[in-house]
């Protein structure tokens, strides 16, 4: 799929819309657009909506050895990949340059400011400790790839639950969840990302931009902040220059917005430990709304299997036995010979050709291939009403073939049977014209 | 019969329950589906998509197509498609890449790709939840995102999992306990237009007789899901 480049009147448009202090989909300049959080059934499974920006993200955790630097701390990796499905022009294996412009942001973002708290993940030091593994997914593209996916693994830590461990001395159990409640990671602080595009070498600031914005904006600020107003990572990439005023402003803007945002998380997990404890149901089947259009939901459906072996009897009975020929599959293209005739059961008469052969006297011979020959007919009836089944992808009408067989009159000393069916054929041939001339 | 002349509003839960159990020991233990959610068209870039949840299990799926294919992978007479399988945790392996080629022949059977030459359709697929009955719920989720992008096909299809007890008794759309628990594993495609089996994956030890049940069982299955297809389209456009 190629992705298609943005036109020159569709960048004028934005360009000039920016300018007057208009947005495409009516958004005010500071505006974000709704950030919608739902929960799968497995802990630590979550999808963050940013308009219609989609991620998913999913938190596993396995025991590893330590790194030898950090023998007491558990370790934090982060994945960010974007999926082929997000936009057209990303296939896997050619998005080198912004995918490790994200992965980099992100992991900035969530290890280096510290959020979670790496030395409670240690189980035993220098030996075992916590791999805590986040797998972040970007399923549709729409812009500002960078803060949904910060919310949405920051919401997938924080949903996580680990298996409970206990260490009694040398011994080291880890209980399933059915045995004890799984455990959630500590986390200390909640860090998320808010991007700002500027336009027009710095006069005209977006916050949240979205996908038609990002192509045509010359530079984007991207401030990680926690709701502690602490500034976790600032980058700044694009090449613009930036005023002192303009970061603090940004600074305060993002503030602002992570402080909203951090609530609609906390509620967001709030009700979904409530209807977890409640016992009711939860899971992304949950919550697709009921009165949406294009979702449909349908109940237990029985399935009625009581006929079931009745019919199998049936089919069994009417079939055909499995047939005894071989059943060929050639690859249809050119063809040179007229195919492969079984000569796998003819390894014993070969055997005995070759003896024959080395004697080398015509008449003691003859007498035995007259032996063989009888055996050979037999076969050779048989192969004639058992063909091999050739079954070919071809679609040419018509089989042309390249240097047909033709039967050599060669003596059997000059044969060489290390060819195999070619010589063996032409032997049978020979001993069929002896036989009509007898 | 005595459970339904009860009240339905003072015990709903206890009443709907009864129904059900009833319904299963009827059907035979064990031939249930779980709930089936569909959302169609969830996301904005993509060509056709949709989201088919079975139970816990969920699969996300998503076209691009027909589009301009390049250059060495265009064939001539007919549309190439292109399956991508991405799990939710690590990265693809050898069994992704086996269930990608597994949907792709079964897509192309039914695909018209003759009436879009030198086109490329892309398929990604999604891993939303797995909780049993993976690669049944691909295939229907494969469906719907070819239904939702307009793609012309010569029918539909769907999947349907079997679980053969060690007991000898079936199990459709089974969840990963029952997985686990079972001694064979068989996944069917089944097309729309005559119940025919496109393509069959098993996995463990059974017998021809069982198999030829199972199929039957899905087949049957199949009547469920393809009803299921025909309504959340017509909910979709019934109000165009």
């Amino acid at each position: 799929m190629k992705p298609s480049p943005i036109s020159n009147c569709e960048r004028r448009f934005l360009l000039r819309a920016i300018e007057e202090g208009k947005r495409l989909d009516g958004r005010q300049c500071y505006d974000y657009r709704n950030v919608s959080i739902s929960f799968g059934t497995e802990y630590g499974c979550c999808i963050v909506e940013l308009g219609k920006t989609r991620v998913l993200a999913q938190v596993s955790c396995e025991l590893v050895p330590p790194k030898p630097s950090r023998p007491t701390e558990g370790i934090l990796f982060v994945n960010l990949e974007l999926s082929p499905m997000a936009a057209p022009g990303l296939e896997p294996g050619r998005q080198s340059d912004l995918l490790v412009k994200l992965n980099r942001q992100i992991e900035r973002c969530l290890r280096n400011s510290r959020c979670i708290d790496t030395e409670s993940l240690c189980v035993v030091a220098g030996e075992k400790v916590w791999q805590i593994r986040l797998d972040i997914h970007l399923l549709n593209h729409d812009g500002n790839i960078i803060d949904a996916a910060s919310v949405a693994g920051i919401v997938a830590l924080c949903h996580f639950r680990r298996p409970d461990v206990s260490v009694q001395g040398e011994e080291v159990t880890v209980y399933t969840p059915e045995e004890r409640d799984p455990v959630p990671l500590s986390i200390h602080h909640m860090p998320i990302c808010v991007s700002f595009a500027f336009f027009q070498q710095g006069t005209y600031l977006l916050v949240d931009p979205s996908e038609r914005e990002e192509r045509v904006m010359d530079g984007l600020l991207v401030i990680a902040m926690n709701k502690h107003q602490e500034i976790c990572t600032i980058d700044s990439s694009g090449g613009i220059v930036l005023v002192k005023n303009q970061v603090l402003r940004c600074s305060k803007i993002t503030a602002v917005k992570v402080a909203e945002i951090t609530e609609l998380i906390q509620k967001a997990l709030e009700n979904d430990q409530k209807v977890r404890k409640e016992g009711g149901k939860f899971g992304f089947a949950e919550s697709i709304p009921n009165q949406k259009i294009t979702a449909f939901k349908m109940e237990s459906a029985a399935v009625d299997t009581n006929n079931v072996e009745e019919q199998a009897e049936e089919i069994i009975t009417k079939a055909d036995p499995p047939s005894e020929v071989p059943v060929l599959y050639t690859p249809g293209t050119a063809q040179i010979g007229e195919g492969i005739e079984n000569s796998w059961g003819d390894f014993e008469e070969l055997e005995k050709e070759e003896a024959a052969e080395e004697e080398g006297e015509d008449d003691a011979t003859a007498f035995e291939c007259q032996k063989m020959e009888i055996e050979d007919t037999n076969m050779m009836e048989e192969t004639k009403t058992d063909e091999p089944i050739l079954l070919s992808d071809s679609e040419e009408e018509e089989v042309v073939i390249l240097q047909p067989q033709e039967l050599p009159k060669k003596t059997r000393a000059q044969t060489n049977l290390k060819q195999g069916s070619t010589s063996k054929k032409a032997f049978i041939k020979r001993r069929k014209k002896k036989r009509a001339a007898h | 019969m005595g459970e339904r002349a009860a009240a339905p509003p003072a015990g709903r839960h206890q009443w709907e329950a009864a129904v059900l159990q009833e319904a299963k020991m009827a059907a035979g233990s064990g031939c249930c589906l779980r709930p089936f959610s569909c959302e169609l068209g969830l996301l904005s870039r993509p060509d056709g998509s949709a989201a088919f949840l079975q139970g816990d299990t969920s699969v996300l799926a998503a076209l691009y197509g027909p589009a301009e294919a390049k250059g060495n992978r265009e064939l001539p007479e007919r549309a190439a498609l292109e399956v991508l399988l991405r799990p939710k945790v690590g990265l693809p392996g050898v069994g992704e890449r086996s269930r990608e080629q597994l949907l792709r022949q079964t897509c192309e059977a039914v695909l018209l790709g003759r009436l879009h030459p030198r086109c490329s359709v892309s398929l990604v697929l999604q891993v939303l939840g797995d909780s049993g009955s993976l690669l049944s719920c691909c295939l229907n989720a494969a469906c719907m995102g070819l239904l939702d992008a307009g793609l012309p096909l010569a029918s539909l299809f769907c999947g349907v999992t079997c679980a053969l007890h060690p007991d000898g008794s079936l199990v459709l759309d089974p969840s990963t306990r029952q997985e686990q628990e079972a001694r064979a594993l068989l996944t069917f495609a089944i097309d729309s237009a005559e119940r025919k089996v496109l393509m069959a994956s098993t996995k463990g030890t059974c017998s021809v007789e069982e198999m030829q049940q199972c199929i039957a069982a899905a087949q049957s299955a199949a009547d469920t899901i393809f009803q299921f297809y025909r309504d959340s389209i017509r909910r979709r456009y019934s109000k165009s």
